[in-house]
Protein backbone atom coordinates (compact mmCIF):
# COMPACT_ATOMS: atom_id res chain seq x y z
CA UNK A 1 0.00 0.00 0.00
CA UNK A 2 1.56 3.36 -0.67
CA UNK A 3 2.55 5.66 1.99
CA UNK A 4 0.93 9.36 2.05
CA UNK A 5 3.68 10.45 3.66
CA UNK A 6 6.30 9.41 1.75
CA UNK A 7 4.91 10.42 -1.82
CA UNK A 8 4.06 13.83 0.22
CA UNK A 9 8.04 13.80 0.63
CA UNK A 10 8.03 14.22 -3.15
CA UNK A 11 5.62 16.31 -3.43
CA UNK A 12 7.20 18.50 -0.66
CA UNK A 13 10.20 18.78 -2.51
CA UNK A 14 9.21 20.12 -5.74
CA UNK A 15 6.88 22.71 -3.71
CA UNK A 16 10.16 23.67 -1.97
CA UNK A 17 12.39 24.21 -5.40
CA UNK A 18 9.63 25.72 -6.49
CA UNK A 19 9.22 28.23 -3.75
CA UNK A 20 12.58 29.23 -3.92
CA UNK A 21 13.02 29.56 -7.41
CA UNK A 22 11.65 32.18 -10.25
CA UNK A 23 13.60 30.55 -12.77
CA UNK A 24 11.40 27.01 -11.97
CA UNK A 25 8.08 28.98 -11.39
CA UNK A 26 8.12 31.62 -14.48
CA UNK A 27 8.30 28.53 -16.78
CA UNK A 28 4.97 27.34 -15.27
CA UNK A 29 3.32 30.12 -17.25
CA UNK A 30 5.11 31.97 -19.38
CA UNK A 31 5.65 29.50 -22.69
CA UNK A 32 2.05 28.60 -22.29
CA UNK A 33 1.26 32.72 -22.49
CA UNK A 34 3.53 33.00 -25.35
CA UNK A 35 2.01 29.98 -27.05
CA UNK A 36 -1.67 31.19 -26.30
CA UNK A 37 -1.17 34.70 -27.81
CA UNK A 38 0.96 33.69 -30.24
CA UNK A 39 -1.72 31.58 -31.90
CA UNK A 40 -4.76 33.48 -30.86
CA UNK A 41 -3.39 36.10 -33.53
CA UNK A 42 -2.81 33.48 -35.71
CA UNK A 43 -6.47 32.30 -35.63
CA UNK A 44 -7.89 35.89 -35.52
CA UNK A 45 -5.83 36.22 -39.10
CA UNK A 46 -6.71 33.08 -40.51
CA UNK A 47 -10.44 34.15 -39.52
CA UNK A 48 -10.04 37.48 -41.32
CA UNK A 49 -8.62 36.36 -44.41
CA UNK A 50 -10.85 33.13 -44.50
CA UNK A 51 -14.06 33.20 -46.64
CA UNK A 52 -15.13 29.26 -45.53
CA UNK A 53 -17.12 31.00 -42.36
CA UNK A 54 -14.71 28.21 -40.62
CA UNK A 55 -13.87 29.79 -36.95
CA UNK A 56 -10.16 28.69 -36.32
CA UNK A 57 -10.33 29.71 -32.43
CA UNK A 58 -11.63 26.59 -31.17
CA UNK A 59 -10.08 24.77 -33.75
CA UNK A 60 -6.30 26.10 -34.12
CA UNK A 61 -5.69 27.63 -30.39
CA UNK A 62 -8.12 24.88 -29.00
CA UNK A 63 -5.38 22.52 -30.03
CA UNK A 64 -2.46 24.79 -29.32
CA UNK A 65 -3.79 24.72 -25.79
CA UNK A 66 -4.69 20.72 -25.11
CA UNK A 67 -1.40 19.97 -26.95
CA UNK A 68 0.62 22.12 -24.37
CA UNK A 69 -1.29 20.72 -21.57
CA UNK A 70 -0.07 17.35 -22.57
CA UNK A 71 3.35 18.99 -23.11
CA UNK A 72 3.34 20.35 -19.48
CA UNK A 73 1.83 16.65 -17.94
CA UNK A 74 5.02 15.28 -19.50
CA UNK A 75 8.00 17.48 -18.47
CA UNK A 76 5.80 18.17 -14.88
CA UNK A 77 6.62 14.20 -14.25
CA UNK A 78 10.49 14.86 -16.41
CA UNK A 79 10.88 18.12 -14.50
CA UNK A 80 10.55 16.73 -11.12
CA UNK A 81 12.86 13.55 -11.77
CA UNK A 82 15.43 15.30 -13.25
CA UNK A 83 16.02 17.61 -10.24
CA UNK A 84 16.87 14.39 -8.66
CA UNK A 85 19.31 13.65 -11.53
CA UNK A 86 20.65 17.05 -11.25
CA UNK A 87 21.30 16.92 -7.68
CA UNK A 88 22.71 13.21 -8.05
CA UNK A 89 20.36 12.12 -5.21
CA UNK A 90 19.49 8.74 -6.18
CA UNK A 91 21.17 6.83 -3.60
CA UNK A 92 19.46 9.08 -1.22
CA UNK A 93 16.14 8.64 -2.25
CA UNK A 94 16.31 4.71 -3.53
CA UNK A 95 17.98 3.40 0.05
CA UNK A 96 15.13 4.55 1.88
CA UNK A 97 11.79 3.04 2.16
CA UNK A 98 10.32 4.92 -0.61
CA UNK A 99 9.01 2.27 -3.21
CA UNK A 100 9.31 2.74 -6.54
CA UNK A 101 5.43 3.21 -7.30
CA UNK A 102 5.37 5.93 -4.22
CA UNK A 103 8.11 7.94 -6.07
CA UNK A 104 5.91 7.62 -9.45
CA UNK A 105 3.30 8.91 -8.29
CA UNK A 106 4.42 11.49 -6.39
CA UNK A 107 6.52 12.37 -9.64
CA UNK A 108 3.06 12.26 -11.25
CA UNK A 109 1.17 14.17 -8.43
CA UNK A 110 3.99 16.78 -8.96
CA UNK A 111 3.13 17.31 -12.74
CA UNK A 112 -0.85 17.38 -11.73
CA UNK A 113 0.09 20.42 -9.36
CA UNK A 114 2.02 22.42 -11.87
CA UNK A 115 0.37 21.95 -14.88
CA UNK A 116 -2.84 22.56 -14.02
CA UNK A 117 -1.14 26.23 -12.94
CA UNK A 118 -0.58 26.33 -16.76
CA UNK A 119 -3.89 24.76 -18.26
CA UNK A 120 -5.80 27.33 -15.78
CA UNK A 121 -3.49 30.44 -17.56
CA UNK A 122 -4.32 29.04 -20.76
CA UNK A 123 -7.43 28.81 -20.28
CA UNK A 124 -8.29 31.99 -19.16
CA UNK A 125 -5.93 33.81 -21.64
CA UNK A 126 -7.30 32.02 -24.53
CA UNK A 127 -10.98 32.73 -23.19
CA UNK A 128 -10.49 36.55 -22.74
CA UNK A 129 -7.84 37.67 -25.01
CA UNK A 130 -9.01 35.38 -28.26
CA UNK A 131 -12.67 34.38 -27.08
CA UNK A 132 -12.40 30.25 -27.33
CA UNK A 133 -15.44 29.53 -25.55
CA UNK A 134 -15.36 25.82 -24.21
CA UNK A 135 -19.41 25.37 -24.42
CA UNK A 136 -17.86 23.79 -28.01
CA UNK A 137 -16.14 20.90 -27.04
CA UNK A 138 -19.10 20.61 -23.88
CA UNK A 139 -18.94 17.79 -21.71
CA UNK A 140 -16.12 16.02 -23.82
CA UNK A 141 -13.79 18.17 -22.51
CA UNK A 142 -13.72 16.33 -19.50
CA UNK A 143 -12.51 13.13 -21.16
CA UNK A 144 -10.15 15.23 -24.11
CA UNK A 145 -8.14 16.57 -21.03
CA UNK A 146 -8.20 13.27 -18.82
CA UNK A 147 -6.68 11.24 -21.93
CA UNK A 148 -4.28 13.70 -22.47
CA UNK A 149 -3.25 14.03 -19.01
CA UNK A 150 -2.97 10.13 -19.04
CA UNK A 151 -0.31 10.21 -22.45
CA UNK A 152 1.55 13.32 -20.80
CA UNK A 153 2.09 10.98 -17.88
CA UNK A 154 2.94 8.12 -20.03
CA UNK A 155 5.40 10.05 -22.32
CA UNK A 156 6.95 11.12 -18.83
CA UNK A 157 7.49 8.54 -17.16
CA UNK A 158 8.67 7.21 -20.42
CA UNK A 159 11.17 9.65 -20.66
CA UNK A 160 12.21 9.33 -17.09
CA UNK A 161 13.06 5.59 -17.87
CA UNK A 162 15.16 6.55 -20.76
CA UNK A 163 17.53 8.98 -18.84
CA UNK A 164 17.66 6.71 -15.63
CA UNK A 165 18.96 3.50 -18.46
CA UNK A 166 20.88 6.08 -20.39
CA UNK A 167 22.39 8.58 -18.12
CA UNK A 168 21.81 12.32 -17.56
CA UNK A 169 22.97 13.28 -20.85
CA UNK A 170 19.97 11.14 -22.48
CA UNK A 171 17.76 14.45 -21.27
CA UNK A 172 18.02 15.67 -24.38
CA UNK A 173 16.26 12.77 -26.01
CA UNK A 174 14.02 13.21 -23.68
CA UNK A 175 12.74 17.34 -24.48
CA UNK A 176 11.53 16.65 -28.00
CA UNK A 177 9.81 13.91 -27.15
CA UNK A 178 6.48 15.72 -27.98
CA UNK A 179 7.30 17.50 -31.61
CA UNK A 180 8.24 13.86 -32.53
CA UNK A 181 4.73 12.84 -31.54
CA UNK A 182 3.26 16.12 -32.78
CA UNK A 183 3.19 15.06 -36.46
CA UNK A 184 0.98 11.69 -35.78
CA UNK A 185 -1.24 13.36 -33.23
CA UNK A 186 -2.88 14.91 -36.05
CA UNK A 187 -3.10 18.14 -33.68
CA UNK A 188 -3.38 20.93 -36.12
CA UNK A 189 -4.77 18.70 -39.17
CA UNK A 190 -7.27 16.24 -39.50
CA UNK A 191 -5.48 12.37 -39.69
CA UNK A 192 -6.84 12.08 -43.38
CA UNK A 193 -4.25 14.19 -44.84
CA UNK A 194 -1.39 11.36 -43.82
CA UNK A 195 -0.39 8.96 -45.73
CA UNK A 196 -1.40 5.44 -44.87
CA UNK A 197 1.84 4.48 -43.00
CA UNK A 198 1.40 7.57 -40.68
CA UNK A 199 -2.09 7.37 -40.25
CA UNK A 200 -1.55 3.93 -38.64
CA UNK A 201 0.65 5.05 -36.51
CA UNK A 202 -1.51 7.56 -35.36
CA UNK A 203 -4.45 5.45 -34.52
CA UNK A 204 -2.15 3.98 -31.99
CA UNK A 205 -1.44 7.27 -30.53
CA UNK A 206 -4.79 8.64 -28.12
CA UNK A 207 -3.65 12.10 -28.54
CA UNK A 208 -5.10 11.06 -32.04
CA UNK A 209 -8.44 10.68 -30.83
CA UNK A 210 -8.34 13.61 -28.59
CA UNK A 211 -7.76 16.14 -31.65
CA UNK A 212 -9.78 13.99 -34.23
CA UNK A 213 -13.05 14.40 -31.71
CA UNK A 214 -12.22 18.15 -31.20
CA UNK A 215 -12.05 18.66 -34.79
CA UNK A 216 -15.44 16.70 -35.38
CA UNK A 217 -17.59 18.36 -32.26
CA UNK A 218 -16.09 22.08 -34.00
CA UNK A 219 -17.48 21.05 -37.46
CA UNK A 220 -20.65 20.10 -35.69
CA UNK A 221 -19.99 16.67 -37.04
CA UNK A 222 -20.47 13.44 -34.91
CA UNK A 223 -17.67 11.52 -33.31
CA UNK A 224 -18.04 8.35 -32.14
CA UNK A 225 -18.09 7.88 -27.97
CA UNK A 226 -16.38 4.15 -28.92
CA UNK A 227 -13.28 5.77 -30.70
CA UNK A 228 -13.31 7.98 -27.71
CA UNK A 229 -13.02 5.19 -24.85
CA UNK A 230 -10.42 3.39 -27.41
CA UNK A 231 -8.43 6.47 -26.79
CA UNK A 232 -8.96 6.58 -23.49
CA UNK A 233 -8.16 2.87 -22.92
CA UNK A 234 -4.74 2.99 -25.33
CA UNK A 235 -3.43 5.97 -23.05
CA UNK A 236 -4.48 3.93 -19.77
CA UNK A 237 -2.58 0.54 -21.50
CA UNK A 238 0.73 3.31 -22.47
CA UNK A 239 0.70 4.54 -18.52
CA UNK A 240 0.87 0.79 -17.07
CA UNK A 241 3.65 0.19 -20.43
CA UNK A 242 5.88 3.07 -19.47
CA UNK A 243 5.37 2.18 -15.56
CA UNK A 244 6.66 -1.49 -16.51
CA UNK A 245 9.47 0.12 -18.55
CA UNK A 246 10.50 1.75 -15.45
CA UNK A 247 10.49 -0.47 -12.87
CA UNK A 248 12.74 -2.65 -15.34
CA UNK A 249 14.80 -0.10 -16.40
CA UNK A 250 15.21 0.47 -12.66
CA UNK A 251 15.81 -3.04 -11.62
CA UNK A 252 18.43 -3.28 -14.49
CA UNK A 253 19.85 -0.30 -12.78
CA UNK A 254 19.90 -1.91 -9.01
CA UNK A 255 21.40 -5.29 -10.57
CA UNK A 256 24.34 -3.48 -12.48
CA UNK A 257 25.20 -0.60 -10.02
CA UNK A 258 23.91 1.86 -12.07
CA UNK A 259 21.96 3.30 -9.07
CA UNK A 260 24.73 3.98 -7.27
CA UNK A 261 27.12 4.82 -9.71
CA UNK A 262 24.73 7.52 -11.04
CA UNK A 263 25.46 9.59 -8.35
CA UNK A 264 28.59 9.49 -9.17
CA UNK A 265 27.43 10.70 -12.71
CA UNK A 266 29.91 7.71 -13.92
CA UNK A 267 26.81 6.66 -16.40
CA UNK A 268 27.94 5.64 -19.80
CA UNK B 1 24.59 -11.79 23.32
CA UNK B 2 21.14 -10.56 21.55
CA UNK B 3 20.57 -10.94 17.44
CA UNK B 4 22.51 -9.01 15.58
CA UNK B 5 20.93 -5.58 13.95
CA UNK B 6 23.08 -6.59 10.68
CA UNK B 7 23.66 -10.22 9.53
CA UNK B 8 25.44 -11.24 5.92
CA UNK B 9 26.31 -14.39 4.86
CA UNK B 10 27.91 -15.39 1.83
CA UNK B 11 27.12 -11.97 -0.04
CA UNK B 12 28.80 -11.98 -3.24
CA UNK B 13 28.67 -9.23 -6.52
CA UNK B 14 29.87 -10.48 -9.86
CA UNK B 15 30.20 -8.23 -12.47
CA UNK B 16 30.75 -10.72 -15.43
CA UNK B 17 33.69 -12.77 -14.63
CA UNK B 18 35.01 -10.22 -12.16
CA UNK B 19 34.34 -10.68 -8.47
CA UNK B 20 33.94 -7.39 -6.45
CA UNK B 21 32.40 -9.33 -3.49
CA UNK B 22 33.50 -12.63 -2.97
CA UNK B 23 31.45 -14.86 -0.18
CA UNK B 24 31.17 -12.48 2.37
CA UNK B 25 29.95 -13.55 5.70
CA UNK B 26 29.62 -11.42 8.94
CA UNK B 27 27.50 -9.76 11.56
CA UNK B 28 27.17 -6.24 13.43
CA UNK B 29 25.71 -6.58 17.14
CA UNK B 30 23.76 -3.56 18.83
CA UNK B 31 26.03 -0.89 20.39
CA UNK B 32 28.72 -2.39 18.28
CA UNK B 33 30.59 -0.30 15.93
CA UNK B 34 32.10 -2.40 13.03
CA UNK B 35 35.01 -1.31 10.63
CA UNK B 36 34.76 -2.08 7.37
CA UNK B 37 38.68 -1.53 5.94
CA UNK B 38 40.48 -2.53 2.67
CA UNK B 39 42.27 -0.51 0.13
CA UNK B 40 40.27 1.41 -2.22
CA UNK B 41 38.55 -1.51 -4.72
CA UNK B 42 38.42 -3.88 -1.95
CA UNK B 43 34.56 -3.87 -2.28
CA UNK B 44 33.72 -1.67 0.86
CA UNK B 45 30.99 0.10 -1.25
CA UNK B 46 30.23 -2.12 -2.89
CA UNK B 47 29.23 -4.25 0.05
CA UNK B 48 27.13 -1.19 1.92
CA UNK B 49 25.18 -0.61 -0.94
CA UNK B 50 24.19 -4.33 -1.51
CA UNK B 51 23.42 -3.32 2.42
CA UNK B 52 21.45 -0.51 1.34
CA UNK B 53 19.04 -2.11 -1.63
CA UNK B 54 20.41 -0.32 -4.35
CA UNK B 55 22.93 -3.00 -5.83
CA UNK B 56 21.68 -6.49 -6.08
CA UNK B 57 23.47 -9.06 -4.87
CA UNK B 58 24.47 -11.94 -7.14
CA UNK B 59 24.44 -14.78 -4.12
CA UNK B 60 24.28 -14.31 -0.25
CA UNK B 61 21.60 -13.27 2.27
CA UNK B 62 21.24 -9.80 4.64
CA UNK B 63 19.38 -9.28 7.03
CA UNK B 64 18.78 -5.97 9.08
CA UNK B 65 17.06 -7.16 12.74
CA UNK B 66 16.23 -10.40 11.23
CA UNK B 67 14.28 -8.70 8.44
CA UNK B 68 15.89 -9.74 4.71
CA UNK B 69 16.54 -6.99 2.44
CA UNK B 70 15.96 -9.05 -0.82
CA UNK B 71 12.54 -9.93 0.22
CA UNK B 72 10.93 -6.92 2.44
CA UNK B 73 13.66 -4.50 1.54
CA UNK B 74 10.78 -1.89 2.77
CA UNK B 75 10.45 -2.86 6.10
CA UNK B 76 14.25 -3.43 6.45
CA UNK B 77 15.12 -0.32 5.08
CA UNK B 78 12.86 1.73 7.13
CA UNK B 79 15.20 0.27 9.97
CA UNK B 80 18.54 1.43 8.25
CA UNK B 81 19.64 5.33 7.28
CA UNK B 82 23.23 5.89 6.05
CA UNK B 83 25.35 8.96 5.40
CA UNK B 84 28.28 8.70 2.70
CA UNK B 85 30.65 11.34 1.53
CA UNK B 86 29.97 10.69 -2.27
CA UNK B 87 26.03 11.10 -1.61
CA UNK B 88 25.11 14.79 -0.39
CA UNK B 89 21.86 15.80 -0.71
CA UNK B 90 20.53 18.15 -2.50
CA UNK B 91 22.59 21.05 -2.61
CA UNK B 92 19.12 23.31 -3.23
CA UNK B 93 17.11 22.81 -0.59
CA UNK B 94 18.00 24.09 3.28
CA UNK B 95 19.19 21.75 5.89
CA UNK B 96 15.36 22.20 7.46
CA UNK B 97 13.85 21.00 4.10
CA UNK B 98 16.16 18.26 3.63
CA UNK B 99 15.83 17.10 6.72
CA UNK B 100 11.34 17.13 6.77
CA UNK B 101 11.55 15.62 3.62
CA UNK B 102 13.67 12.49 3.89
CA UNK B 103 11.68 12.97 7.86
CA UNK B 104 8.79 12.09 5.74
CA UNK B 105 9.98 9.51 3.93
CA UNK B 106 11.46 7.41 6.99
CA UNK B 107 7.66 8.24 8.16
CA UNK B 108 9.44 9.67 11.28
CA UNK B 109 6.96 10.30 14.23
CA UNK B 110 7.17 13.80 15.93
CA UNK B 111 8.90 15.08 12.98
CA UNK B 112 9.34 18.27 13.76
CA UNK B 113 10.37 18.05 17.43
CA UNK B 114 12.88 14.94 16.05
CA UNK B 115 14.11 17.64 14.07
CA UNK B 116 14.55 20.24 16.17
CA UNK B 117 16.57 17.66 18.50
CA UNK B 118 18.84 17.13 15.26
CA UNK B 119 19.55 20.48 15.20
CA UNK B 120 20.73 20.56 18.38
CA UNK B 121 22.71 17.49 18.40
CA UNK B 122 24.35 18.14 15.63
CA UNK B 123 24.89 22.34 15.80
CA UNK B 124 22.84 22.91 12.88
CA UNK B 125 20.20 25.24 14.26
CA UNK B 126 22.05 28.26 12.57
CA UNK B 127 22.19 26.80 9.50
CA UNK B 128 18.56 25.81 9.48
CA UNK B 129 17.26 27.89 6.51
CA UNK B 130 20.93 27.40 4.75
CA UNK B 131 21.00 26.17 1.52
CA UNK B 132 23.16 22.74 1.92
CA UNK B 133 25.07 23.60 -1.48
CA UNK B 134 26.40 26.54 0.06
CA UNK B 135 27.65 24.82 3.15
CA UNK B 136 31.68 23.99 4.24
CA UNK B 137 32.04 20.17 3.65
CA UNK B 138 32.11 19.67 7.74
CA UNK B 139 29.17 21.66 7.92
CA UNK B 140 27.21 19.00 5.05
CA UNK B 141 28.65 16.30 7.03
CA UNK B 142 26.64 17.23 10.05
CA UNK B 143 23.56 17.48 8.17
CA UNK B 144 23.97 14.46 6.25
CA UNK B 145 24.88 12.86 9.61
CA UNK B 146 21.60 14.05 11.17
CA UNK B 147 19.28 12.76 7.89
CA UNK B 148 21.35 9.55 9.07
CA UNK B 149 20.01 9.82 12.60
CA UNK B 150 16.47 11.05 11.77
CA UNK B 151 15.09 7.32 12.08
CA UNK B 152 16.93 6.18 14.90
CA UNK B 153 18.58 3.73 12.88
CA UNK B 154 18.91 0.21 14.40
CA UNK B 155 21.57 0.01 11.32
CA UNK B 156 23.56 3.07 10.99
CA UNK B 157 25.81 2.73 7.48
CA UNK B 158 28.91 4.80 7.49
CA UNK B 159 30.72 5.43 4.16
CA UNK B 160 33.98 7.20 4.85
CA UNK B 161 31.58 10.15 6.56
CA UNK B 162 34.88 12.03 7.97
CA UNK B 163 37.04 11.88 5.14
CA UNK B 164 37.03 15.68 4.20
CA UNK B 165 36.42 16.78 7.37
CA UNK B 166 39.19 19.18 9.56
CA UNK B 167 40.52 16.64 12.53
CA UNK B 168 38.79 19.07 15.11
CA UNK B 169 35.08 18.62 13.09
CA UNK B 170 36.20 14.54 12.47
CA UNK B 171 37.07 14.07 16.36
CA UNK B 172 33.07 16.10 17.14
CA UNK B 173 31.42 13.75 14.42
CA UNK B 174 33.43 10.74 15.96
CA UNK B 175 31.67 10.95 19.47
CA UNK B 176 28.01 11.60 18.15
CA UNK B 177 28.45 8.34 16.33
CA UNK B 178 29.66 7.01 19.33
CA UNK B 179 27.11 8.20 21.41
CA UNK B 180 24.52 7.00 19.11
CA UNK B 181 25.45 3.52 18.85
CA UNK B 182 25.81 3.48 22.61
CA UNK B 183 22.32 5.34 23.71
CA UNK B 184 20.01 4.55 20.36
CA UNK B 185 21.24 0.76 20.62
CA UNK B 186 22.19 0.85 17.05
CA UNK B 187 25.00 -0.75 15.35
CA UNK B 188 27.49 0.90 12.98
CA UNK B 189 29.05 -0.15 10.09
CA UNK B 190 31.70 2.40 9.42
CA UNK B 191 34.22 2.04 6.37
CA UNK B 192 37.25 4.60 6.57
CA UNK B 193 40.63 4.82 5.47
CA UNK B 194 41.95 6.82 8.39
CA UNK B 195 43.11 3.73 10.79
CA UNK B 196 43.97 6.29 13.81
CA UNK B 197 40.14 7.11 13.84
CA UNK B 198 39.04 3.28 13.44
CA UNK B 199 41.42 2.42 16.44
CA UNK B 200 39.59 5.50 18.51
CA UNK B 201 36.18 4.18 17.27
CA UNK B 202 35.63 0.78 16.14
CA UNK B 203 35.40 -2.38 18.39
CA UNK B 204 35.83 -4.65 15.83
CA UNK B 205 37.25 -4.55 11.89
CA UNK B 206 37.16 -6.39 9.31
CA UNK B 207 39.66 -6.12 6.63
CA UNK B 208 38.50 -6.48 3.06
CA UNK B 209 40.68 -7.09 0.21
CA UNK B 210 39.68 -8.23 -3.54
CA UNK B 211 36.20 -9.16 -2.48
CA UNK B 212 37.10 -11.10 0.87
CA UNK B 213 37.62 -10.97 4.11
CA UNK B 214 41.06 -11.85 5.84
CA UNK B 215 41.14 -10.60 8.66
CA UNK B 216 38.41 -9.74 11.95
CA UNK B 217 39.46 -8.56 15.53
CA UNK B 218 39.98 -5.72 17.61
CA UNK B 219 41.73 -2.94 16.11
CA UNK B 220 43.37 -2.59 19.14
CA UNK B 221 45.32 -6.23 19.53
CA UNK B 222 45.03 -6.78 15.87
CA UNK B 223 48.45 -5.49 14.85
CA UNK B 224 50.22 -6.92 17.86
CA UNK B 225 49.06 -10.23 16.71
CA UNK B 226 50.58 -9.97 13.53
CA UNK B 227 53.95 -8.33 14.26
CA UNK B 228 52.91 -4.79 13.64
CA UNK B 229 53.16 -1.85 15.46
CA UNK B 230 49.99 0.08 14.17
CA UNK B 231 47.07 -0.51 12.68
CA UNK B 232 47.70 1.67 9.84
CA UNK B 233 51.13 -0.85 9.57
CA UNK B 234 48.57 -3.74 9.24
CA UNK B 235 46.81 -2.27 7.04
CA UNK B 236 49.70 -1.56 4.22
CA UNK B 237 51.58 -4.83 4.68
CA UNK B 238 47.69 -6.58 3.84
CA UNK B 239 46.59 -3.87 1.05
CA UNK B 240 50.26 -5.28 -0.43
CA UNK B 241 50.49 -8.92 0.94
CA UNK B 242 47.18 -10.14 1.56
CA UNK B 243 47.04 -13.22 3.98
CA UNK B 244 44.72 -16.07 3.16
CA UNK B 245 41.22 -14.96 4.11
CA UNK B 246 40.29 -14.93 7.69
CA UNK B 247 43.27 -17.19 8.54
CA UNK B 248 44.32 -15.00 12.10
CA UNK B 249 42.58 -12.55 14.82
CA UNK B 250 39.75 -14.00 14.03
CA UNK B 251 37.54 -12.97 16.81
Amino acid sequence: MPSFKRIAAILLRQYYLMRGSAARVVPLFAWVTVDIVLWGFITRYLNSVSHAGFNFVPALLGAVLLWDFLTRVMQGVTMAFFEDVWSRNFLNIFATPLSLHEYLIGLVSSSIATSAVGLVVMVVMATLAFGLSFFVYGLMFVPFILILFLSGIALGIFGCALVLRLGPAAEWFVWPIPALVSPFAGVFYPLSVLPAWMRAISWLLPPSYVFEGMRALVAHREFSDGLLALGGGLAVFYVLLAGWIFTRVYRHAVRTGLIARYSAETVN
Amino acid sequence: MSDPVLSVSDLSKRYGETPAVDGVSFTVARNEIVGLLGPNGAGKTTTINMILGVLAPSAGRILIDGVDVARRRREALARTNFAAVYAPLPGNLTVYQNLRIFGLIYAVPALRQRIEVLLDQFGLRELRNMKCGVLSSGEQTRVALAKAMLNRPHLLLLDEPTASLDPSVAQEIRALIQEFARREAGGVLWTSHNMYEVAEVCDRVLFLSRGRILLEGDPRSLPRQHGRRSLEELFIALAREPLAPRVAGHA
